[in-house]
């Protein structure tokens, strides 16, 4: 695959700049920046899957972690387990009303979010009433969840990557992962074959919006702070890691595998930047940059495969 | 009638303002190969709609193994044993072989999806037919030869009993063409019937063991082809007198407007070459997959041309975009009418004016007055039959929709029309209106394209005839010299007989 | 994706009543149902609203400064009103017009060029940013959903390359006429006569003229359209420039007012304009829609989002009600489409009686 040759050579020329890439700790570090991006666009990944996006993942993100944050604050005795499931109960919310949405009232997804983008941020108001929640006014088991470590491997890897295993299995091997593959990649042949569509619109923001829950959640406690502006702009990068890793916008195509290197790829430029002293405020430029890359490349290629696809033998 | 395992008893379906299908019987054997024949529009594909339950007949039987049956879905139609191959297969294009086959009802061992087991049931259904597919091949890869085997594998993993072929050879190779014919023979020794449509005669009789021949929805006849011959079946294709449908202007042919030389596009038709005079009609005809439609659309510049010229009065003409055409004074009228041809949901007046709305300026503005003006001109002279023109195009029947097409070109004063199919799927009181129409625009002079699949349209409208067959002139004939058969053979490929220029 | 779809084909039965008539709609049915009017009740209702939370409402000075507030998404409005009657969309304004707020910052602060040349450079920067758009949707034949998405990062990414955390503020004292000033000694905005400038002229281009008529066909039916001699691809990039011009319009007129360029200037702008578009009655899918409603959805939510600033309601809590409102514009045609449906059935059986039947004629 193109992109991990692209990605190696990146890599080397990071090192050749600035050394210290290659150290484990920061390779670590960079695993563990960017597990939370691992999760969520493996959730947007199966929304794209079927021809349409979900906008609404940051402000997901910040509600269900303000709400958990709350709680925690309001009622410092609940245990976290307790406080993951609010977690996920939250997103599971957030999730089926995208779902809903889309699936039976047949809005397009891209209102849809557009819609809820805005309105889980402006509900992070609602509960917050504008403050925000600080490191102090959390438990200490809270602040502590996404670092326990186990097996050298923080809470917030193990999250990503047990995100990443199920998904990769409930697409390769259940029916409806695989029916999500046929619904994004030739509607009408699935309608055909009797794919029941309500279902597979429903499903993924259903799934999205649980790990856009359990995200909010670690977010919120790596960071130590629930704002109103937590994740702002993080939808982008979601979309960007699918974009990369070989998603087509149009739906059908893609692995989660390549969703993951799509992710850890810009995680790796972004822990460029820091390293060779590149200002941060380049960092959404050339994600922007990337983006477009990656699409037009995309787009070019398919059109070549679509050539051969379309074209007619020649007469014997 | 005995072990049929498929029966249709005069089967009917109506559209509005046409009749699709209009009592049709047909009788199906096991382990035999069924073909269905008839001219383009003669009600074949509806069949096959009705069949597979993508329609609903109107009234008439379906008996299945002596059980009357009803479709409501294609879903129904499959569990009960009938598959259909379709000409585009409906394919998922990034998915493989295996996946291709049991989307919808993947194998399952427990909660999850078997692969293995897909997989080797999948090399055992293409092992049988014994063709050389990787299972695991994505059929984006594959070519369309390989892609129609893999729709008849699929056709198979439901276990059908009738499978039903829509022009399978259409995109074929000789040898792929050999290839389908030993898997169809496999297929009847299993027990299946074929249900064979197909326009080759070759290939009919040489695979074929029974016929039925539909006309204009109707069953005509049937037989067994061991008893048939090529004559006696154009006969029972065609046979039909020529009524005084088609008019009678009388016009003189004068200059030629236009010349095309050598047009060619790969895979899709080659050297083709002739002229258009003023006041000529000149028919083109040919049958599916003659390629008339692409060159009419690279003429009009939708899609490209590898070689060949095209001149206008003499003068050679670059035409790379409709509206270089249409600078040259050229119209075209597209096959496709609801695709191509009008915008549903916009009104009357509005699809009038597309091609005009450069010309009908007022300053920087739209002159609602001229557009109305002409709306009302045009489609008064073609007598579209609607309350108002600000009615949205899709309110109309076909036949009227197809008026609103023509009125729009017409309104661009056109010097040539190119007319595909202008009668496709329209009553036939509209039909006779149509040719008026066409015979009234070559009297005043201008030149007429008329591509058709309807034999006694373009032999009764035309001055001159040019057939093809699979993309190749194959029939020159003028308006004396053509024939229903003569045109028919060159149309299939056929050598003309003795005696017959060509 | 609509849920709704069956597998069976339509049969190509005409879908007014008694199959295959000509029927059209009684007239008082498609105004009274017609999505202006509801628009024109929402509108009044918020006034009504607005009225009664605050007395000060009324007052025609303050209801005209209060346009300011959303006079820079509605003019936005208007070209992204022709972007997705196209079937297209556009969500890299807002970081358009950051990027036109900044380069205007850097000709007042960093290259000192004379005041002339702001709001020049602010409209050469959104075109330039719309053209780029548009070229690669129409020439490389990307999804525009795509290729905004990029270029809303890379335009706003830009500005944060260029000005960081820092600001531009050096703008010369004369440039806040454009945001802040009014005509003559009157306490019209110029904003508002600007934009009743730019809609008039929308107007007329989407409604009257050549290009309008094709950006419906367009939307409509791309195909037929080419078929018939419109040339779609200039037509998408035009719609997309205009986008592009449009936002460095409303840059100009933003920084204006608050003289002043942040790289996250007009955060979250994209969502308000759009949803303006769509609620004016723009369907999503392309080929439908007309500027009263998109006037009318703008004066609402403007007001709307001014009614709630009296009452203190912070921006993101607005964007809830936006973002209700947004969806609720998608539901409700559906529901007033069933509606029509039961009022055409009980008017068209009144008429059936008198009205003869052409096609059963034709059919004969």
């Amino acid at each position: 695959m193109s992109l991990v040759v692209f990605g190696i050579v990146l890599c080397a020329v990071i090192a050749i700049r600035a050394p210290r890439f290659l150290d484990p700790s920061n390779l670590q570090y960079i695993l563990n920046d960017t597990s939370i991006l691992i999760m969520v666009a493996l959730g947007q990944f199966l929304v794209i899957l079927i021809g349409g996006i979900d906008l609404s993942v940051a402000s997901g993100i910040a509600l269900a972690g303000m709400i958990t944050a709350l709680v925690n604050h309001a009622a410092p005795g609940i245990p976290m387990v307790g406080i993951v499931a609010l977690a996920l109960a939250v997103g599971l919310v957030l999730g089926a009303f995208n779902g809903l949405l889309v699936s039976v009232a047949g809005i397009p997804p891209i209102i849809t979010t557009l819609g809820t983008l805005s309105i889980y941020r402006g509900t992070v108001f609602l509960f917050s009433g504008g403050a925000w929640v600080s490191a102090d006014e959390m438990t200490k088991s809270y602040r502590d969840l996404p670092h326990h470590m186990v097996l050298g491997f923080t809470t917030l890897m193990i999250a990503a990557l047990i995100t990443f295993v199920l998904i990769a299995v409930f697409l390769r091997f259940t029916r409806t992962g695989r029916e999500l593959y046929g619904v994004g990649g030739n509607l009408t042949a699935a309608k055909y074959v009797g794919i029941k569509l309500r279902k597979v619109n429903f499903l993924p923001f259903l799934i999205s919006g649980l790990i856009v829950g359990l995200a909010g959640l670690l977010w919120v406690s790596r960071y130590a702070s629930a704002q109103n502006d937590t994740a702002s702009g993080f939808e982008l990068q979601t979309i960007a890691a699918c974009v990369i890793g070989g998603v087509s916008i149009s739906g059908g195509t893609g692995s989660a595998i390549g969703v993951v290197l799509g992710a850890v790829l810009l995680g790796i430029i972004n822990n460029a930047l820091t390293l060779t002293d590149i200002s941060p405020f380049w960092q959404m430029a050339i994600q922007g940059f990337v983006i477009l890359i990656a699409i037009v490349t995309n787009t070019l290629m398919d059109r070549r495969n679509q050539r051969t696809l379309l074209a007619r033998r020649t007469l014997v | 009638m005995d072990n049929a395992i498929l029966e249709l008893h005069d089967i009917r379906k109506y559209f509005p303002g046409i009749k699709a299908l209009d009592g049709v019987n047909l009788s199906v054997r096991a382990g035999e190969v069924h073909a269905l024949i008839g001219e383009n529009g003669a009600g074949k594909s509806t069949l096959v709609k009705v069949l597979t339950g993508i329609y609903s007949a109107d009234s008439g039987q379906i008996m299945l193994n002596g059980a009357d049956v009803s479709f409501r879905s294609p879903l129904e139609s499959q569990a009960a044993g009938i598959a259909a191959i379709h000409q585009e297969a409906t394919m998922f294009g990034e998915l493989t072989v295996t996946e291709n086959i049991f989307m919808g009802h993947h194998l399952r061992r427990g909660p999850f999806v078997d692969w293995r087991r897909m997989k080797s049931a999948t090399a055992e259904l293409l092992a049988r037919l014994e063709l050389d597919i990787d299972p695991d091949a994505v059929v984006r890869s594959l070519s369309i030869a390989q892609r129609h085997l893999v729709e008849i594998v699929k056709a198979l993993s439901f276990d059908a009993r009738i499978v039903i072929m829509d022009e399978p050879t259409s995109a074929l190779s000789l040898r792929e063409v050999e290839e389908l014919y030993a898997i169809i023979r496999r297929l009847k020794q299993e027990g299946k019937a074929v249900i064979f449509i197909s326009h080759k005669f070759d290939e009919i009789f040489e695979i074929a063991d029974c016929f039925t021949v539909l006309r204009d929805g109707k069953y005509i006849g049937e037989g067994r082809i061991e008893d048939a011959s090529t004559d006696s079946i154009i006969g029972m294709m065609v046979g039909r007198t020529l009524d005084h449908m088609y008019p009678d202007y009388t016009r003189t042919q004068g200059a030629p407007i236009l010349t095309a030389t050598g047009l060619s596009r790969a895979g899709v038709f080659k050297d083709v070459s002739f002229d258009l005079h003023e006041g000529e009609i000149l028919g083109f005809f040919g049958l599916v997959g003659a390629g008339r439609s692409e060159i009419m659309r690279a003429m009009f510049g939708i899609d490209r041309l590898d070689a060949g010229t095209i001149a206008v009065r003499g003068k050679p003409v670059q035409i790379g975009e409709p509206s270089d055409a249409m600078k040259m004074g050229i119209a075209f009228v597209p096959e496709d009418r609801q695709q191509q041809g009008v915008i549903l949901k916009m009104k009357i007046r509005e699809n009038e004016t597309v091609p005009l709305l450069k010309l009908l300026r007022k300053g920087l503005f739209l002159d609602r007055k001229r557009e109305a003006e002409i709306a009302d001109r045009y489609a008064t002279m073609l007598e579209v039959r609607a309350t108002s023109w600000e009615q949205p195009v899709e309110s109309l029947s076909g036949g009227n929709q197809q008026k609103v097409v023509l009125a729009k070109w017409l309104a661009t004063e056109p010097e040539m029309l190119i007319l595909d199919e202008p009668t496709k799927g329209i009553d036939v009181a509209t039909k006779a209106a149509v040719h008026d129409f066409v015979g009234r625009m070559a009297a005043q002079g201008k030149g007429i394209i008329l591509v058709s699949s309807e034999l006694p349209e373009v032999l009764g409208m035309s001055d001159n005839i040019i057939v093809l067959h699979e993309g190749e002139v194959t029939g020159r004939f003028t308006r004396a010299q053509a024939s229903p058969e003569n045109v028919m053979r060159a149309a299939l490929g056929a050598l003309p007989a003795e005696g017959e220029s060509a | 994706m609509s849920a709704h779809e069956g597998v069976r084909e339509p049969e190509k039965a005409s879908p007014q009543i008694g199959g295959g008539r000509s029927v059209g709609t009684p007239r008082w049915v498609t105004v009274v149902t017609s999505w202006e009017m509801v628009l024109g009740m929402i509108l009044v209702a918020i006034f009504i609203l607005n009225t009664s939370i605050s007395p000060y409402f009324l007052n025609a000075n303050n209801m005209l400064d209060a346009t300011t507030s959303f006079l820079e998404t509605a003019i936005i409005a208007l070209p992204m009103m022709l972007v997705i009657i196209c079937a297209d969309i556009d969500i890299s304004v807002a970081s358009i017009i950051s990027l036109s707020s900044v380069f205007m910052g850097m000709a007042a602060q960093v290259w000192h060029l004379n005041i002339f040349w702001l709001p020049v450079i602010g409209l050469f920067v959104g075109l330039i940013a719309g053209l780029l758009n548009g070229i690669l949707i129409t020439r490389l034949n990307i999804p525009s959903i795509a290729v905004t998405i990029g270029t809303m990062s890379l335009f706003r990414g830009i500005s944060y390359v260029i000005l960081g955390d820092q600001a531009y503020t050096k703008y010369p004292a004369a440039f806040e006429f454009f945001g802040q000033g009014y005509i003559g000694s009157t306490h019209i905005p110029f904003e508002l006569v600007l934009f009743i400038v730019l809609a008039v002229l929308f107007g007329f281009l989407l409604h009257r003229t050549p290009f309008g008529r094709k950006v419906y066909t367009v939307g409509n039916n791309p195909v037929a359209a080419r078929f018939s001699g419109v040339r779609v691809q200039n037509i998408r990039l035009a719609a997309f420039a205009l986008n592009g011009l449009m936002s460095g319009v409303a840059a100009v007129l933003l920084t204006s007012r608050i003289m002043s360029t942040r790289p996250n200037i007009a955060d979250g702008w994209e969502l308000q304009i759009i949803t303006a578009v769509v609620m004016g009655g723009v369907s999503i899918l392309g080929g439908k829609g007309n500027i009263f409603g998109v006037i009318l959805a703008i004066f609402s939510l403007g007001f709307l989002r001014y009614g709630m600033s009296l009452v203190n309601i912070p921006g993101t809590v607005m964007n809830i009600v936006t973002g209700f409102l947004l969806i609720f514009a998608i539901l409700l045609p559906g529901a007033l489409a069933s509606a029509r449906r039961v009022l055409i059935v009980r008017s068209a059986h009144a008429r059936s009686m008198r009205q003869g039947d052409d096609e059963a004629e034709q059919a004969g």
